[in-house]
C-alpha cells in the first residue's frame, strides 16, 4: 500500500497558495546554482519549467525526443487558453474559472489544485505577453477573447488558429535565454527509457539516444516528467504521432501510482474516420461551436445533401436537449450525444458523422467574418477533405483526443517516488474526469512557470539531496534493464507489424473503453488485451538494429508500455461503478440519459500500484468537497 | 472524399547514414486519394516491416501542418508542388493516376542527411539560442492590457511568428539562405513594442550564429517565399536587413 499525503494546506481554499508558497523552504540564490535537474519533454509544460528553473539559478538538462525543443505535441494546440481576468466585464472571477473547472470535471477533481490553477491563470497571460506572444487583439488595441464550452463567460485568450504554436514558441524563446546564459542544456533526440532511484529517490534517467542508438545515464538532484498525454494508446487520436506513455509508465513501473487512467477524452469536433490506412483524426477547434451549430437530419439513414434538407428536418440535437448551453456543452456531453445520434442511424447518411454548420454565422457576420475568425481551420478542412466548408457544412465525428488521467502527485506535483515531479497532460490534477477547453494550456504553463519553481525548492531545500554519480550500481542495473527489454523485442522476430497490433489494440479500446463502457465489455476486453499483448511479445516483427535510427524499434517499445496500460484503463473502468464526466458506465445513467455520479462511494481518486505485470493495488485518495455543494451538473 | 484509387510510381531517396552514398528506390503503389503522402509511406513502411525489410526513416508528428517536423522535396519541391502547405498536408488527390514522384530529404550544407529522409536542423535552434527571445523573467510582468498593441500590429506580429521552423526555406534556396527563418523571427520582435528594448542586439546576435552555421547568403531570388508552407513573406529579410543597417549605425559595428 502505497502511503498517498496530498498534502494539500490548510485553511481557506483562496489562501492555500499563498500561504504554503511563504510555508515552503526557500533555497538561497548562490546556492541553486548547487542542484542539477533533469526536465524530460519539451512541450508547455516541460519548456516553461526549464525557462523558469534556469531562471532561478538551477542547472538544467532538458531531453526531448524530437529533433527540436520547438516541436512539441503542445505546438498543435488551436483553439486557446483560459483566464480569469474579466477583460468582457461579464462577472468572471478566479471563483467562477475554479468553479466552472470543478463542475466541468464532474466533481471528481482537486479543489485546491483547480482554485491554484484559476489564480494563477491570469499570471500566465501577463507572462505570454511580455514574451511577445501576439494575442489576438481588438481595434481598440486591448486583448481578444472568445467563449469556449462548459462556460458562460468569454476568458479564452488565442492566437488565431495557432495558440499553442505561439505559447510554446514563447517558452522555448524563454529556455533558449537560458540556453545563451549558460543555465539550461538542451539534449534533443532523447527517448527517456526509465527513471534511476537512489535509496527511493529519483536520481537521474537513462535515454536512448535515437540517431546512435546508444543508452546513456544521466545523473540530477531531481527529475522533472512533463512527457504529456497517452491518448495514442486508441492509436487512432487528435494527438501528435509520437505522443505516448512510455516515461510515465516506466516511471509507474517503479512505483509511482498511476491515477484514473479510465478517465479519457473523446472530442467532439474532429474529422470523421476515412479509411483503415489513416493515420491520425484531426481536431476541428472547439472555438467553431461558437459559431457553428450542429445537428444531424431527423430521419435515420437520410441520403439527401445537408443543403436540401430543410430546416424543420434537421435535429440541433444539442440546442434541443441544452437550452442554456446549447452547442457550448462540455465536451462530455457533446461528443455522447453525437454517439447517441449516430447509433440512432442519424448520423450523415446513416453513418458515423454529424454536421457542423455556418450557415447562421455566414448569415450574421458574412463569410469574411467567418474567415476572420476561423480562416485557417477552414482552409484545413478543406485540404484535408478536399470539400469547401463555406459551401457545404463540415462533417464532424467525436475522437480520442486527452487524458485527464496520469500519475497521482501530490499538491506540489511530486509523485509518489520522492524527487520526481510530474507537470502537464502528464499528471492526473487538476481536470476531475472531464477537462474543460482552453485549460490543458492553462494548467501545463502554470505548472511549469509558477508551481514547479516554487515545490522544487521546498523538496531540495528539505531533502538536501547529494550529487550523485552515474558510475554507481543503480545506474548499471537500470540501464542494463533497459536493454535486456529492447533486444528481447529485437530477438522476437515474429510476423506481425508493430502497426498492425497497435491497430487492434486502438480497435478493442475505442469500442469498449471509448464514449461508453460497460461491465461486460470491459470484463471481455481485459482479456482480449491480455491476448494482444501476449501476441506481440511472441510474434511482432522489428527489423532493423539497436545501434541505429530505428523507429520500428521506438515505435515498439510504445507499443508495448501501450498494451500494458489498455487493460490498466479497463480495469480503472471496471471498478468505477458510476458515470462522471468522461467515463460513461452504461449501467449508471439517469433517466435521460445524463451520467449518474455515487459519491457515496466513488467519490475518490483511484491510484493504481503496480505489483507485476497484469496486477495493481487500488489506493484511494478520498476527495473532499468544502467550497463547492456536490451537484448533478446541468447544462439545461 | 474521392472513390477511386489511383496508380502512383514513387521513388524515394535511401540512405544509411551520413556518410553512405544515397540512391532512389522505386516503389509502384495504388492509393486512395484521400490518404495524405505521409500515409502514403506509412503503408510502403508497412509492407517493408512485414517482409523483414528495412522501413524509410522519416520524420513526423502533428501532421497538420504546424510542428515543422516533416518535409521532404517532392519533384524538385520543398514541401510539394501546393502552395502554402507542408508536406503533411499534401494528400494525393493531388496526383494524377500514372504520376511518378520523386522523393528527396531537404538538401542543404547545413542540414546534414542522418538517414534516408531524416536531416539535421539544429542549426536552427543555433540561431534562435542567439537572440530568439525577449530577455525577461518569469513573475515580473505586467497586466496584459497595460501594452496596448493595435491589432493591426499584432496581426503582422503573428503572420511573421507563424514559421514552423520547418527549413524548407534554406533547401528552396539555391545559396541556402535561412534569411526567411531568421527574418520572421527577428520581425515578429521588431514588430511588437516588447521587442523594441533588444531590437538591434538581438538582429545582430541571430545573424551572426547563422553566418556561422553554414547558411549561405541572401541574393534575392525569392524562392523561399514561394516554398514556404506558412507563406511567410520576404518583406520580413527586408525588415531584417533594415535592422541590421540600423544596428551597424548604432552600435559603431562594421564587420
Ligand atoms: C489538436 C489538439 C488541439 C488542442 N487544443 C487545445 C487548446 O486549444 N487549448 C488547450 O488548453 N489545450 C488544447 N489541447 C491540449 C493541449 O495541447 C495538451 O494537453 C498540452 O499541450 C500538453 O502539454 P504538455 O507539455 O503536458 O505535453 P506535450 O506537449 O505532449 O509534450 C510532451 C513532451 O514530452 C516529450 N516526451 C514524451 N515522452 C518522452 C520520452 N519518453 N522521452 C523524451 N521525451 C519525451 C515530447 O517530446 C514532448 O516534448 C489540444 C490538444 C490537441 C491534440
Ligand atoms: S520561413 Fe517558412 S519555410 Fe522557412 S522555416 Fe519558417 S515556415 Fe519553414
Ligand atoms: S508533421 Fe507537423 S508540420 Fe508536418
Amino acid at each position: 500500500m502505497i502511503k498517498l499525503d496530498s498534502k494539500i494546506p490548510d485553511g481557506k481554499l483562496s489562501e492555500k497558495w499563498t500561504n504554503h508558497k511563504f510555508n515552503m523552504k526557500v533555497i538561497n540564490p548562490a546556492n541553486k546554482r548547487k542542484f542539477d535537474i533533469i526536465v524530460v519533454g519539451s512541450g508547455l509544460a516541460g519548456a516553461s519549467a526549464a525557462a523558469t528553473l534556469g531562471e532561478l539559478g538551477y542547472k538544467v538538462k532538458i531531453f526531448t525526443f524530437h529533433d527540436s525543443t520547438r516541436r512539441a505535441h503542445s505546438i498543435a494546440a488551436q483553439g486557446g487558453i483560459n483566464a480569469a481576468k474579466n477583460y468582457q466585464n461579464d462577472a468572471d472571477s478566479v471563483y467562477r474559472l475554479f468553479y466552472d473547472t470543478i463542475k466541468g470535471g464532474d466533481f471528481r477533481g482537486r479543489e485546491a489544485n483547480t482554485w491554484r490553477l484559476a489564480e494563477v491563470s491570469n499570471n500566465i497571460i501577463d507572462q505570454c505577453v511580455a514574451q511577445g506572444v501576439p494575442f489576438a487583439r481588438e481595434y481598440g488595441g486591448t486583448l481578444a477573447n472568445r467563449s469556449f464550452g462548459g462556460a458562460q463567460v468569454s476568458r479564452t485568450f488565442y492566437a488565431r488558429g495557432e495558440t499553442g504554436q505561439q505559447l510554446l514558441l514563447g517558452a522555448y524563446g524563454s529556455m533558449n535565454r537560458q540556453v545563451n546564459l549558460g543555465n539550461v542544456e538542451i539534449i534533443p533526440r532523447r527517448e527517456f527509457l526509465d527513471v534511476v532511484k537512489i535509496d527511493g529517490h529519483a536520481r537521474g534517467i537513462i535515454v536512448r539516444n535515437l540517431v546512435t542508438g546508444e543508452l546513456e545515464k544521466y545523473a540530477s538532484q531531481a527529475v522533472v516528467l512533463a512527457t504529456g498525454g497517452y491518448v495514442n494508446v486508441y492509436f487512432l487520436s487528435t494527438n501528435a504521432m509520437n505522443s505516448n506513455v512510455t516515461a510515465a509508465w516506466r516511471v509507474h513501473k517503479r512505483g509511482a501510482a498511476f491515477a484514473n487512467p479510465c478517465y479519457t477524452q473523446i472530442h467532439p469536433t474532429c474529422l470523421p474516420v476515412h479509411g483503415e490506412d489513416q493515420s491520425k483524426l484531426v481536431l476541428m477547434s472547439e472555438s467553431l461551436r461558437n459559431d457553428g451549430r450542429i445537428w444531424v437530419p431527423k430521419k435515420p439513414g437520410d441520403t439527401r445533401g445537408p443543403n436540401e434538407i430543410p430546416e424543420d428536418e434537421r435535429d440541433y440535437y444539442l440546442e434541443r436537449r441544452y437550452p442554456a448551453f446549447g452547442n457550448l456543452v462540455p465536451r462530455d456531453v457533446a461528443s455522447r450525444n453525437a454517439k447517441y445520434v449516430c447509433d440512432e442511424g442519424k448520423g450523415i447518411a446513416g453513418g458515423k458523422a454529424v454536421y457542423l454548420d455556418f450557415s447562421d454565422a455566414f448569415n450574421r457576420i458574412g463569410k469574411d467574418g467567418v474567415k476572420d475568425k476561423y480562416g485557417n481551420l477552414f482552409d484545413m478542412y478543406a485540404n484535408i477533405t478536399g470539400v469547401n466548408p463555406y459551401n457545404v457544412p463540415m462533417n464532424i465525428y467525436p475522437a480520442p483526443h486527452y487524458s485527464m488521467g496520469g500519475l497521482w502527485v501530490d499538491y506540489e506535483l511530486m509523485s509518489t517516488i520522492p524527487g520526481m515531479f510530474v507537470l502537464g497532460e502528464a499528471n492526473f490534477s487538476d481536470h476531475g474526469a472531464n477537462r474543460l477547453g482552453a485549460s490543458a494550456l492553462m494548467q501545463g504553463l502554470s505548472d511549469g512557470y509558477f508551481i514547479i519553481p516554487y515545490t522544487m525548492g521546498n523538496y531540495l531545500g528539505t531533502e538536501k539531496p547529494e550529487k550523485v554519480d552515474v558510475e554507481t550500481n543503480e545506474f548499471k542495473e537500470t540501464q542494463q534493464n533497459v536493454e535486456e527489454n529492447i533486444n528481447k523485442m529485437l530477438s522476437i522476430n515474429g510476423k506481425q507489424t508493430v502497426d498492425s497490433i497497435h491497430k487492434r489494440l486502438g480497435h478493442l479500446l475505442i469500442d469498449k473503453v471509448g464514449m461508453s463502457r460497460d461491465e461486460q465489455g470491459l470484463k471481455e476486453v481485459i482479456n482480449k488485451i491480455r491476448d494482444l499483448r501476449e501476441e506481440f511479445w511472441t510474434d511482432v516483427k522489428i527489423v532493423g538494429k539497436a545501434n541505429d535510427i530505428n523507429q520500428t524499434l521506438e515505435r515498439a517499445g510504445r507499443v508495448a508500455d501501450f498494451l500494458e496500460l489498455g487493460e490498466l484503463m479497463a480495469k480503472d473502468a471496471l471498478n468505477r461503478n458510476e458515470s462522471c464526466g468522461a467515463h460513461f458506465r452504461e449501467e449508471y445513467q439517469t433517466e435521460d440519459g445524463e451520467a449518474l455520479r455515487n459519491d457515496e462511494e466513488y467519490k475518490y481518486v483511484a491510484a493504481w500500484e503496480y505489483k507485476k505485470e497484469g496486477e495493481w493495488e487500488l489506493n484511494k485518495e478520498d476527495l473532499e468537497f468544502e467550497n463547492v455543494k456536490l451537484a448533478t451538473r446541468s447544462y439545461k | 472524399m474521392s472513390e477511386k484509387n489511383i496508380k502512383l510510381t514513387l521513388n524515394i531517396w535511401r540512405q544509411e547514414s551520413p556518410e553512405a552514398k544515397g540512391h532512389f528506390e522505386k516503389f509502384e503503389k495504388e492509393i486512395s486519394p484521400d490518404a495524405s503522402i505521409l500515409e502514403v509511406l506509412d503503408e510502403i513502411n508497412n509492407h517493408l516491416e512485414a517482409e523483414g525489410k528495412e522501413p524509410i526513416a522519416f520524420e513526423s508528428d502533428c501532421r497538420e501542418g504546424i510542428c515543422g517536423t516533416c518535409g521532404f522535396v517532392i519533384n524538385g519541391q520543398p514541401h510539394g508542388p501546393l502552395p502554402k502547405t507542408a508536406t503533411c498536408q499534401l494528400h494525393m488527390r493531388n496526383f494524377k493516376d500514372g504520376d511518378s514522384l520523386y522523393i528527396e530529404p531537404f538538401r542543404a550544407t547545413a542540414f546534414k542527411i542522418l538517414k534516408d529522409l531524416i536531416v539535421d536542423r539544429s542549426g536552427f535552434d543555433k540561431i534562435q539560442v542567439a537572440g530568439g527571445f525577449i530577455s525577461f523573467n518569469t513573475g515580473s510582468a505586467p497586466d496584459g492590457n497595460a501594452i496596448s498593441i493595435a491589432k493591426e500590429i499584432a496581426d503582422e506580429a503573428l503572420d511573421a511568428a507563424e514559421c514552423i521552423g520547418c527549413g524548407a526555406c534554406v533547401a528552396a534556396c539555391k545559396n541556402s539562405s535561412a534569411m526567411l527563418f531568421v527574418g520572421a523571427k527577428v520581425s515578429q520582435f521588431a514588430i511588437l513594442p516588447q521587442g523594441q528594448p533588444e531590437r538591434y542586439e538581438r538582429v545582430q546576435a541571430m545573424v551572426k550564429v547563422m553566418d556561422e552555421n553554414l547558411f549561405g547568403s541572401c541574393t534575392n531570388t525569392y524562392a523561399c517565399e514561394a516554398e514556404c508552407p506558412k507563406g511567410i513573406s520576404v518583406l520580413n529579410i527586408a525588415r531584417m536587413n533594415r535592422d541590421y543597417f540600423m544596428a551597424k549605425l548604432k552600435t559603431g559595428t562594421n564587420e
